[in-house]
């Protein structure tokens, strides 16, 4: 019951940003392209739109090439950027994380870790909590969607791990992310 | 304190030998005391005959205070090495109100016999007298001890020369946890790690340093002992574990863990065991630091909308906030004083150090930025040690709890950060 109110409050807060593009270059940069997403409109928050390809793929342990690593497929796409001092997964990665939580619904031997950060203003420590907390949004995100907790490990790197070096905005915006890794990568 | 112009001393006092450890920290005095004490150290009786003098370092200790100002005693001949041959008419004359004199003789045992007596020109009367013998090896260990006599003799409060600091060194991709003397000298790695490492906390005894590993993929919490070189897991639950804080009695650590949900605070005993949350908030709550008397703790949480600083009562779960000004008040440290703690605040896009007094709730600035973080007071509660940038680096920087002393502790091509303070040396 906690659960899925915590979940119908987080569709609300998704909801309301919605009504909210997003406007940073850099961030736009980032949006997965693959056919089968929304891509990069801005906005859109068709959460069901991206089964089809993902499905079939995840069942299909024969097939040669694998989901996680297929560039072609959304699965390959790890990363949700966040607003400054924002925690709410953003409409445009959406996507990404119903693929990732349909794949580990499907897969419930598969473990993955989310990998919080933050930007490199301020605290260390505090930071480090800012980066959990990103983490956490996307947990609960597939919470929502219904994996399990035993699946999922949040953790956080706060600010020690850029992956751009840069002291700007645009660096900034590219470090406030999570970033989804499969047990065993 | 008169209120004196700030002096301005662009000076590199300490410049140490090439063989040093590399990473070398060299301190620079950036600003000046308002008001210092003239005190002449007269070079000891005999003190050439060995490499490594004892009278260079405790000048160099005592002038970096910020507290006390050097006058020459060149000139003054014979030249006193014991307490009956100062004419203190001499150094009167040069404006000196204090006068440290002593002598360097070897014993047959190989060792060295260090004496020294510290006087008061003004009043004319011996304020202390001491011998060591010690051996060579130990001649700087002397000079800080000789130091922190004559410091607590003029000042009242205890020297901290002895103590020593640590900090994380990043050369390249590889981490490295040190620990230096105060003043920067006999760095040893403790620790060395391709993931970062964070956040080193000092046990009350100054044997064991807590901190903080991504090695793992994550933030673990180990225990280092200093004496055998051996590393404890201190806390690896799942999520993160970070910002440990050492309890006054050294058996408890309070405890960053995300295990239950969210960034919350727990206290573990020392070895691992009896972890038990602190408190259930919906916030981020983490950065603890300990009151002295182990009673409360300091904490950083959002659980206003924006990062405050609290304190808990431990007993009773009483939870009041303390900062108020500003939207961004985060890593306080109680002041081992007890009269109040240290933190940084942002304002504008700059991170300053700021003190605030318990009692009157006055807060005073320190720095002025633009990144000024991760502030570790001396246990004399005179110093704030803090992590700052200067070239797109880090270094290490003091500020007096006064604001007045301002020092720059840089190692060459090293980004240094996360200092801590260690305990006074019993």
């Amino acid at each position: 019951m906690r659960k899925w109110i915590s979940g119908a409050f987080l569709i609300a807060l998704l909801a309301g940003c919605s009504s909210n593009p997003q406007q940073t270059a850099p961030v736009e940069e980032r949006i997965p392209s693959t056919s089968t997403t929304p891509g990069g409109n801005a906005g859109a928050t068709t959460g069901g739109t991206t089964a089809p390809g993902v499905g079939g793929t995840t069942t299909g342990s024969t097939g040669s090439a694998n989901p996680l690593r297929d560039p072609n497929n959304i699965l390959s796409k790890r990363s949700v950027l966040f607003e400054y001092d924002s925690f709410t997964v953003p409409d445009q990665y959406r996507g990404i994380v119903e693929a990732h939580a349909r794949y580990l619904q499907g897969s419930r031997n598969t473990r993955i870790t989310i990998q919080g950060n933050a930007d490199e203003r301020g605290s260390r420590e505090y930071n480090i909590a800012l980066g959990q907390k990103r983490a956490d949004a996307v947990r609960q995100l597939m919470r929502v969607l219904g994996v399990g907790d035993a699946q999922i490990e949040t953790v956080s790197f706060g600010k020690e791990k850029p992956r751009n070096p840069g002291h700007d905005e645009a660096a900034w915006a590219e470090n406030r992310r999570a970033d989804i890794v499969y047990s065993g990568e | 304190m008169p209120r004196l112009l700030r002096l301005l001393i662009p000076l590199v006092l300490l410049a140490f030998a090439p063989l040093a450890a590399r990473a070398q920290l060299t301190i620079e005095i950036v600003g000046g005391a308002g008001s210092t004490v003239p005190i002449s150290i007269v070079g000891f009786e005999n003190e050439s005959n060995w490499p490594l003098g004892i009278t260079g370092i405790v000048g160099a200790d005592l002038s970096r205070s910020g507290l006390f100002r050097l006058i020459d005693p060149s000139g003054i001949v014979p030249r006193p090495a014991r307490a009956e041959e100062v004419r203190l008419g001499d150094f009167r004359a040069r404006g000196a109100d204090a006068v440290v004199v002593g002598s360097m003789t070897s014993l047959a045992d190989g060792r060295v016999d260090v004496r020294f007596v510290l006087m008061d020109a003004v009043k004319q009367v011996q304020l202390a007298g001491m011998s060591y013998a010690v051996t060579p090896q130990q001649f700087r260990a002397t000079a800080h001890k000789i130091a922190d006599v004559i410091y607590e003799k003029l000042t009242g409060d205890p020297g901290v020369f002895s103590t020593r600091i640590a900090y994380i060194a990043k050369q390249g991709s590889r981490y490295q946890l040190h620990v230096a003397d105060a003043d920067g000298v006999n760095a040893q790695t403790i620790v060395t790690s391709n993931e970062p490492l964070l956040s080193p906390a000092w046990s009350p005894e100054g044997t064991r340093i807590a901190y903080v590993s991504l090695e793992n993929r994550k933030p673990v919490i180990y225990i280092q002992s200093l004496g055998t070189g051996q590393r404890q897991v201190l806390a690896n639950f799942k999520g993160s574990n970070s910002a440990p804080a050492w309890a006054p009695d050294g058996r408890r650590l309070a405890v960053t863990l995300t295990k239950d949900g969210g960034s919350q605070l727990f206290l573990i005993n020392a070895d691992g065991s009896g972890v038990q949350r602190l408190m259930s908030s919906p916030s981020i709550d983490t950065e603890a630091s300990f009151a002295r008397d182990g009673q409360s703790l300091l904490f950083t949480s959002d659980r206003g909308g924006t990062p405050q600083i609290y304190r808990l009562t431990i007993a009773t779960g009483a939870v009041e906030r303390l900062t108020f000004d500003g939207s961004y008040n985060v890593s306080p440290r109680a002041s081992p004083d007890g009269k109040g703690f240290v933190f940084v605040r942002r304002d504008g896009a700059r991170f300053q150090l700021a003190i605030q007094d318990f009692a009157t709730r006055q807060v005073q600035m320190l720095t002025t930025g633009p990144l000024d973080e991760s502030p570790s007071m001396s246990p004399n509660a005179r110093m704030v040690l803090y992590a700052a940038e200067q070239g797109g680096r880090g270094i290490l920087a003091a500020v007096s709890s006064d604001g007045r002393v301002k020092q720059r502790l840089v190692a060459p091509a090293t980004d240094v950060r996360e200092p801590a303070w260690g305990p006074l040396q019993h």
